[in-house]
Parts: C-alpha cells; structure tokens; sequence
C-alpha cells in the first residue's frame, strides 16, 4: 500500500517544480507540434501557393512571416514543414525509447550477462559516428529521411539503455522493490508498476536531448537535400533554399532557421528542467550539464561523503535562497538578540590568550536563522579546548568561522574574533590567507576526501610548506619528509610518493595533520577527527595529537564523543542547539557537571556507563532543526528537570562557580541528581 | 595509461568491425544492383553480368566483404563509382582539409570555453542563469544556419572574408586562414558553449569539495586552489565531453563543408550519398571512424594523466 502511494505523490512533487521557463518550452513545443498536425486547417495559404507579384515579403499583415522567392507564405510552409520534420524526431524517439528503455530496464533488472552486453554495446555506439550511417541508409534508400532517422534512434538507443539500466539498478536495491519481490510479485508488473514512474525523470532528461539531436539530424538531412525533396516545404530545406537568395534577402532564411533553433532549445529547457526536479528530489544541487549527464555514463561517478552536518546546514540555505527573497543581513539577529545579555561574553580577554571568541553568531544568510548563537570562549597557548555536543548543535559551523571558512550562504553575523590582537572578522580574504595554516589551520572529519585526489602526498605537503615560506622546492620537499616523520608515517618515503585514494584513513589522517602543520601554525582547529577511523586508529591519532600539544601547539578539538574531549582537552564547551550550555575546565566539566544535556551526554557514553549490564540510558528525542529554536532554554524539550520558567524567556550562561559557566536555572538539582546518579 | 589504452583499442577493434561490417552490410542489400548505376538503367544485362564479375559483385557476400577488408587493410578501398578516382585519393586530398577544421573548432571551443567556465563558475551566483541560456542557444544553432549567419555579416555586410570556398597553406597563408576562419568559428562557437557549461559545472563541484576547503583552510592562493587544483580535477569531464564534442563535429564538418563550398570528407560523403557513391561512402566511414577512435584514445590518455585514479590501482 505504502509503495503504490508513495509513486503518484513524488511525481505531483516533481511536476509543482518546474519553472515558468520550463513551462514556456513546453508550451513552445506543444504549438509547434499543433501547428505542424493541423496545417491544412490552420495554416493561412497552401504551403505551395505561388504568387509571384509579393516575392521576397517581409513581416506584413498578409503574410505574418514573410515570403520567399516564389512568393509562398513563409508561416504556411513552415507549419507544413514541421510536419515532416517533427514526424522525422517521433520516429527517432519511437525507436530509441522502445530499445532504448526495453534494453536498459532488463539490464538493470536481471544484470548478468544481459547488462554486460548491454553496456559494451553501449560503449561501442558512443564511438560510432552516427553521421556516416544516416547518410549510408540515405544512400541506399534515397531521400528516405524516415529510415534515416529510425537508424538513428537505433543508434541512440543503447545510450539511453545505459541510463535506465543506471537508474533501475538505484531502484532496484530500495527497500519496497525487494519487498515487491520477496511478496511473490513477478518481474513484469515490478518493472512496469514500480521501476517505470521512478525513472521517468531520468528518461525525459534523455530522451529531451535525444529528441535536439534527432531534429539536428533531421533538418541538417534536409539542409543537405538528401532528405524530403523539394517543393515539399520541410524546415531544413527551407533554410537552403532561402540560402541560394541570401545576396538578394536576407529575411527569407530567419523563419525556418529560427524555429529550428527554438524547437532544438525548447527540447534542451525541458532536459534541464526534469534535470533540476530530479536533483531537488535528490536533495543535490542543481547539476545541469547535457554534456556532463553523458558525461557520467561511462565512469563511475564519484561518491565522498560529506560532514553531515555541514550539508545538511548548506542544503538548508540552498533551499532557501531558492524560495524566499534575500532578506539584508541587517535583519539577522544580533549578539543580544535572544534578549539575554551572557554575563560570560563581558569577561575580558585575558593576558597571553590566543584565540578570543566574543558572541559569535552565525546564520543562515537567506532566512537570517542563526545557526551559532552567542558562543563566547578563549584558547591560550599549548590549550586544547574541546568543544562536545550533538551534531546540528554547530560545532562545526563554530570551528569554520574560526578559520573563516563558512559554506556558501552561512556567514559569522555578530561578535568579535581575536587571534593574536587581530580582529579577524575585519579582515579581507587576503589578509584571513596570512592566517590559515601559518596561524592558525584545521583538520577536518574525512580525512581522505580533504586530500586533493590528484596530487600526491608530497606535492600537497611540500605545496603548503612554500606557501608559508620561502623555501626552494627541493628544501620544501626534506621539510615535508620531516613533517611526514612528526606525524609518525611509516615508511613515509613511500608514503610520499602515494595518492590520496591510495592512503588508508589513519593514514590520510596523519598527512592531513603534517599538512596542517606545514605552514607552521600556533592553532590547530582538528573537526571530529578520529569518528571515521577504525577504534584502533582512533586512540593513535589522538595520541598524536596530544603529542603535539607539547611542542606549544595550542587545539580546538571538536567532536561528539565525551570520551575523545575528557583524553585529550583541559576545558570543554559543551555546544546544544547553536549556544554554549556549559564551560568549564575538564575535571570541573565532569565531575560538576551543572547543565543536563552535559549530564546527558556523558550518561550516554559508554565509556562512563555508570554500572555493567544496566542499559546505557539515551538523551531522548532530538536536536531541533535550525529555526525551529524555542525562545526559552533550546533543551528545554528534552530535559528532565524542566519546568515552566525554563521556556519562558531565554536563559542566560552563567557563571556558577569560578571559570564555570552553564546555561541553565536548575543548575543546583543538577548537580544534586548527579551525585545521586554517580553514587 | 597503458591500461586506459588497452582498454580503449579493446573497445576500437569491435568499432572498426562494426563500421565496416554495417556500410557493407547496407551496400549487399541495396536495392538495385550497383552496376546500373555505373552503366545506367538501359544497360543490357549482359553488361551488367560483365561488370558484375569484374567488380566482385557475383560472389557470396561473405567473400565479398573478406575481398573488401582484405584491400582495405592494404589501403586499397576500391574506386569511386561515378569518377572512378581510387577512394584512397580521394579521401588523402579531403582529410587535411575535414583535420583541419575539427583541430581548429576544438581549439576554439577550449581555449574560449575552459576559461569562460572557470571565470563565471567563480561569479556562479549573478551569472549563473546567462551562462546556461547562452550555452544551450549555443548548442541549439544548427551549424548550417549559423554559418550562414556568419556568411551573412561577414562576407555580405561587412565583406571582409570569403563567403566560401578552401585555399590551400601552400598557395597563400593569409588565404588560407582567411577561408578557415568562417567554417572554424561555425564549429567552434557551439563548442565554446558546451564546453564553457561543462567547465562551469564542474568548477562549481569540485570547489564545493571537501578537499577545495582543506587547501583554503593551508592558506594556499586562491590561483593555486582555483586553477592549480580546482581546474585540474574539473578537465576530466570536459575532455569526456571534447571527445564526445568530435563525434558531433562528424556532422558539423558534414553541414559546413557544404555551406562554404569546401571539398572536405564531410562534402565527399554528402556527393557520394546524393550519388549512390558507395565506395566512397565507405572510404569517409572508415577514415571518420578512425578519428573517432584516436580522439578517443586521445581523451583517455589525457584522462589517466589527469586522473591517478585511471592510472594507479
């Protein structure tokens, strides 16, 4: 039940998409083919009518598009024209979809030896110029321009066959497609009742790009008089005919020129926009390449995973920048705006710190939603400052304007950045440049996709080490074998020499820190960097990184894991829905916990499982969505010792004991039930 | 590299075959006998028993299509049937001239569409909707109305290049990029647009990569992150789609030869089609196919130096 009503639901989904641009192609499509089917009732002349005293007319009331050297009504035989020449692309169409789709499907379907084929002659047809067979089917079949183009579609048939192959093997693997066929359902009505509506996107984006070919071959046929024969008005011929007269007119060829090339784009608009529906309903950024589509054919395409929380914020603002007007950035909500006043943000910067963060706001530029609220906190030298929290609660986010990095459409709104006594809010991008890597540099969560893939690992490396020097190339390349060393690289000569795709993550890991360290920085922001390694890996690149911290390099560390932050940092900020709840020093963090999402996190990390055999107690429900914050305390939802007071106006981050700060008005029955849970 | 090629010849072997078999294939059922067509329709049928024997024609089809191949490898590909020139020379005179404009036009399309991509990938927010509008109006001109245009404001209006017609290097330089200049702009207009798109798209995807932020984040030029290793990991699609781009050109070459009066492959395949020319036919299919394949192995070679991916296991 579920499957059937899922179908019709995505496809009313898909056609509310499309753009008035679109539409306008469709429309433009739709009165071409009209016309070309009722010319004998709508067109104004016949399209063979001479009339010899208005030869070489232009746009006149009698005749809407002119005349040609014989005086026949350009619009007349232009609507006759379209006759043959759409006739010609429906014929194309018939056969490629039919083979094309006929082909594909059972090759997605039933893969084996069935797809193999498929693919390989797919491969060779790309290769094929199809020019040379239209024009020998011609050869044989004089101006038979409807064998021509059924040739055509032959040819084209097993690209298209590649793409539903493609698509069907995507549906094939979901969930209710396995379900139909475990239920007993036969291959037959899966294929045409599921797998059928689900590609439909796909083909039309095909078969719209088909069908500009088709017609490009169609009336170049005709161009060339080897199609349909004069006096027989088709689009092509028209052209040369107009040709031979272009010394003497130059209107005559604009008509049948122009409505092929209206017709060839109105085919490219509708390709793009099922191309745009579909990547909205793949939740991707519009991709919109004709050439690129064909493009991935052959290769596959490449899949890197992404920091989660990172596209789910970017994809929220791709969204909606694309349905509400921008508003000015004046109208995001400023440092006080949650209507509290944080005593922590008035703590002065102290001596010797390095990194200063005051009232950090962070938002989404079309929507103003902020995603960091009023996050405040000092790094000193040779400190490692741990910032926990789920993910959506904008650590990372936190960690990118540090290093000024924020995604499109998010930018830092209020608050002030101070690294060294430079405000780095006001810089430029060139003077921020000065700062990355030499100041202050990152290491992020995949460690393999922040490799370049094309470049090795000493040429990444020792790219960075020039930037920040003026080393010569060959001294760049020792310094990078020495960083290679820092980072404990095995083997690190071989290592060098290796490609990204060729590093396993521990591995790509360690070159992502020598990179980092290459241009020397006093900061190193390092972003969940050990949740995509192996549990094994995990504790060495931690134990790097601690190791680290003795040559006076001072750390960001981000990450969800309590057990990460309590190993390696000397205080923590703990990050719930875009606020800091809690700050302390680490010892003070989990021994006095005062805030309940801190309580709640470490209650549901398994390396502080209060007692063996007892089911490890989970924070319930989740973090919610950006701008969708309640105006009260953000936790107030999930938290067990909330009351009313909590939701009724925001709460400010206090300070409960000295350098301890949490955002909360219960931190006494806090700190109370802890030491109840803990005994 | 060496991998991508023998992939690539693995797949061009099958191709060749294909090409040749198919055109064969079409003369065998023609209808009609060739040989009416040299002699005309009121030959006798001794005649034609005659020149059938004398051209192969009487044989199995099979044998044939061996005879044919086995010339053909030799470089023997028959002789035209309305001219009787060999095939061989006709189409050594034509490939200069059909080389020369697809050279040309994929030279226009990149050194004007790659940097047209990256510098509006870069402003992708204000300029992303004319970019795509001008790429696929590009794309939709069919070549034989665009050169006519060209035609039209340059050799009509403003009379300042020939409306048609080829002039060969040797017999004067200055004409002969004169006469090139109209055919390789036709072909190559288009291919900017395409090729700009491409660019500009996978400019935009591979900035938005992990790695793009990464090399931000060392402090590294914006030149060296756009160009040294943006530019770099976007080729690989644009050099797919230049291959794929020839393969068009097959039919561009075919229209604007005929446009501008050139004797090229592409006016030669047109002649012999009209003719019923079959040799001849044949001869451009194979010589187009050949380029096909060796543009082919061209983008793969370049692909797997662009690509470790391709190149290392």
């Amino acid at each position: 039940m579920a499957t059937r009503a899922a179908a019709p639901t995505e496809a009313r989904r898909r056609r509310s998409h499309l753009s008035p641009v679109a539409w306008i192609a469709v429309v433009v499509l739709v009165v071409l083919l009209v016309a070309a089917i009722f010319a004998p009732l709508l067109s104004p002349y016949s399209p063979n009518a001479n009339d010899l005293e208005a030869t070489y007319g232009h746009i006149s009331a009698a005749h809407w598009l002119g005349t040609d050297d014989l005086g026949r009504d350009l619009l007349s035989r232009i609507m006759y024209g379209g006759r043959g020449s759409l006739l010609g692309v429906a014929e194309a169409l018939a056969v490629y979809l039919v083979l094309g789709l006929t082909f594909g499907v059972l090759a997605g379907y039933l893969g084996g030896v069935l797809e193999a084929v498929v693919v390989w002659v797919a491969d060779v047809s790309f290769a094929l110029p199809q020019i040379i067979v239209v024009l020998s089917v011609l050869a044989i079949f004089a101006n038979n321009s409807g064998a021509a183009m059924l040739a055509l579609g032959i040819l084209g048939a097993p690209g298209l066959a590649v793409f539903a192959r493609g698509a069907t093997r995507t549906v094939r693997e979901e969930l209710y497609i396995s379900a139909a066929r475990v239920s007993g359902l036969r291959t037959v009505p899966i294929l045409v009742r599921h797998i059928m509506p689900q590609i439909t996107g796909s083909v039309i984006v095909q078969v719209s790009l088909f069908s500009g070919t088709a017609l490009l071959f169609q009336t170049g046929m005709d161009f060339l008089g080897l199609g349909t024969q004069p006096p027989t008005p088709t689009w092509g011929g028209m052209v040369a005919e107009a040709s031979t007269f272009m010394g003497r007119d130059i209107w005559m060829v604009m008509p049948s020129g122009i409505v092929i090339v209206l017709a060839i784009v109105a085919f490219g608009l509708v390709g793009d926009a099922a191309q745009d529906v579909l990547s909205a309903a793949k939740g991707q950024g519009p991709t919109r390449t004709p050439a690129s589509r064909i493009a991935t054919t052959s290769q596959a395409t490449e899949v890197v995973d992404r920091d989660e929380t990172l596209a789910e914020v970017s994809d929220t603002a791709r969204l909606e920048a694309s349905r509400e007007p921008r508003t000015p950035l004046a109208h995001v909500r400023g440092a006080e705006a949650n209507g509290v006043r944080d005593a922590r943000s008035d703590v002065p910067r102290g001596d010797g710190v390095l990194l200063s963060v005051r009232n950090l706001t962070v938002a989404v530029e079309s929507s103003g939603a902020s995603i960091v609220q009023n996050v405040s906190f000092d790094l000193r030298p040779g400190q490692c400052l741990g910032i926990v929290g789920e993910s959506g609660c904008g650590k990372t986010m936190t960690a990118l304007s540090l290093i000024g990095l924020l995604p499109d459409g998010v930018s830092a709104t209020g608050g002030s950045l101070t690294f060294r006594g430079e405000d780095l809010r006001a810089m430029d991008e060139k003077q921020y440049r000065r700062v990355r890597g030499s100041g202050i540099a990152m290491i992020s969560q995949e460690p393999i996709s922040s490799l370049d893939p094309s470049f090795t690992v000493m040429d990444q490396i020792a790219e960075v080490v020039r930037r920040h020097s003026d080393m010569s190339r060959q001294s760049a390349r020792a310094e990078a074998m020495t960083l290679l060393e820092q980072v404990r690289i095995p083997n690190a000569d071989t290592v060098a020499k290796r490609y990204p795709h060729q590093l396993s993550g521990g591995m790509a890991q360690r070159v992502s820190i020598a990179a980092a360290l290459a241009g020397n920085p006093a900061v190193l922001i390092a972003d969940e960097p050990t949740t995509a390694l192996d549990v094994t890996v995990q504790a060495e690149i931690l134990q790097l990184l601690r190791s680290l911290r003795e040559t006076g390099l001072a750390m960001i560390l981000v990450s969800h894991d309590w057990g990460v932050i309590a190993d390696s940092c000397d205080a923590a900020v703990v990050m719930y829905a875009g606020q800091v709840v809690e700050e302390a020093a680490i010892a003070n963090v989990f021994e006095h916990y005062r805030h309940p999402y801190s309580y709640g996190l470490m209650e549901s990390n398994p390396q502080f499982a209060t007692a063996p055999r007892t089911p490890l107690p989970a924070v319930p429900g989740t973090v919610p969505p950006v701008g969708e914050w309640p105006v009260g305390c953000h936790f107030a939802a999930r938290c067990q010792f909330a009351s009313s007071e909590c939701s009724a106006a925001p709460i400010a981050l206090d300070q409960v004991e000295r350098d301890h700060w949490a955002r909360c008005i219960h931190t006494d029955q806090v700190a109370n039930s802890a030491k109840v849970g803990v005994a | 590299m060496l991998h991508a090629l023998i992939r690539r010849l693995l797949i061009s072997i099958p191709v060749l075959f294909a090409v040749s078999i198919l055109t064969f294939l079409l003369t065998a059922l023609t209808p009609g006998n060739p040989a009416y067509t040299i002699l005309g329709y009121q030959a006798t049928p001794e005649s034609v028993a005659a020149l059938d024997k004398s051209l192969g024609l009487n044989k199995p089809i099979l044998v044939q299509y061996w005879d044919w191949l086995t010339k053909a490898v030799h470089g023997n590909l028959g002789s035209s049937l309305f001219t009787n020139q060999s095939v061989t020379s006709l189409l050594w005179s034509s490939i200069p001239i059909t080389v020369t404009l697809i050279a040309g036009a994929v030279l226009v399309a990149t050194v004007v569409g790659v940097p047209l991509g990256v510098v509006s990938a870069r402003r992708a927010r204000s300029n992303g909707q004319v970019v795509d509008a001008v790429s696929l109006v590009g794309f939709a001109v069919p070549p034989f109305f665009l050169g006519l245009l060209f035609a039209l404001v340059f050799a009509n209006e403003l009379n300042i290049l020939p409306a048609s017609g080829w002039i060969p290097p040797h017999q004067s330089v200055t004409g002969w990029l004169r006469s090139i200049v109209m055919p390789i702009l036709t072909l190559g207009v288009p291919g900017a647009a395409i090729v700009a798109r491409q660019t500009r798209q996978g400019m935009i995807e591979t900035l938005s990569k992990d790695y793009v932020r990464s090399l931000r984040g060392r402090g590294l030029s914006e030149v060296s992150v756009v160009y040294k290793h943006g530019l770099r990991n976007s080729l690989g699609n644009v050099l797919t789609l230049l291959g794929l781009y020839v393969v068009g050109l097959l039919l561009g070459t075919t229209l604007v030869e005929t446009v501008f009066a050139i004797q090229g492959l592409g006016s030669l395949a047109v002649q012999a089609t009209g003719q019923h020319d079959l040799p001849v036919l044949e001869g451009v299919a194979v010589i187009f196919t050949i380029i096909v394949i060796i543009v082919f192995a061209i983008v793969d070679v370049l692909r797997a130096s662009l690509n470790p991916k391709l190149r290392t296991r």
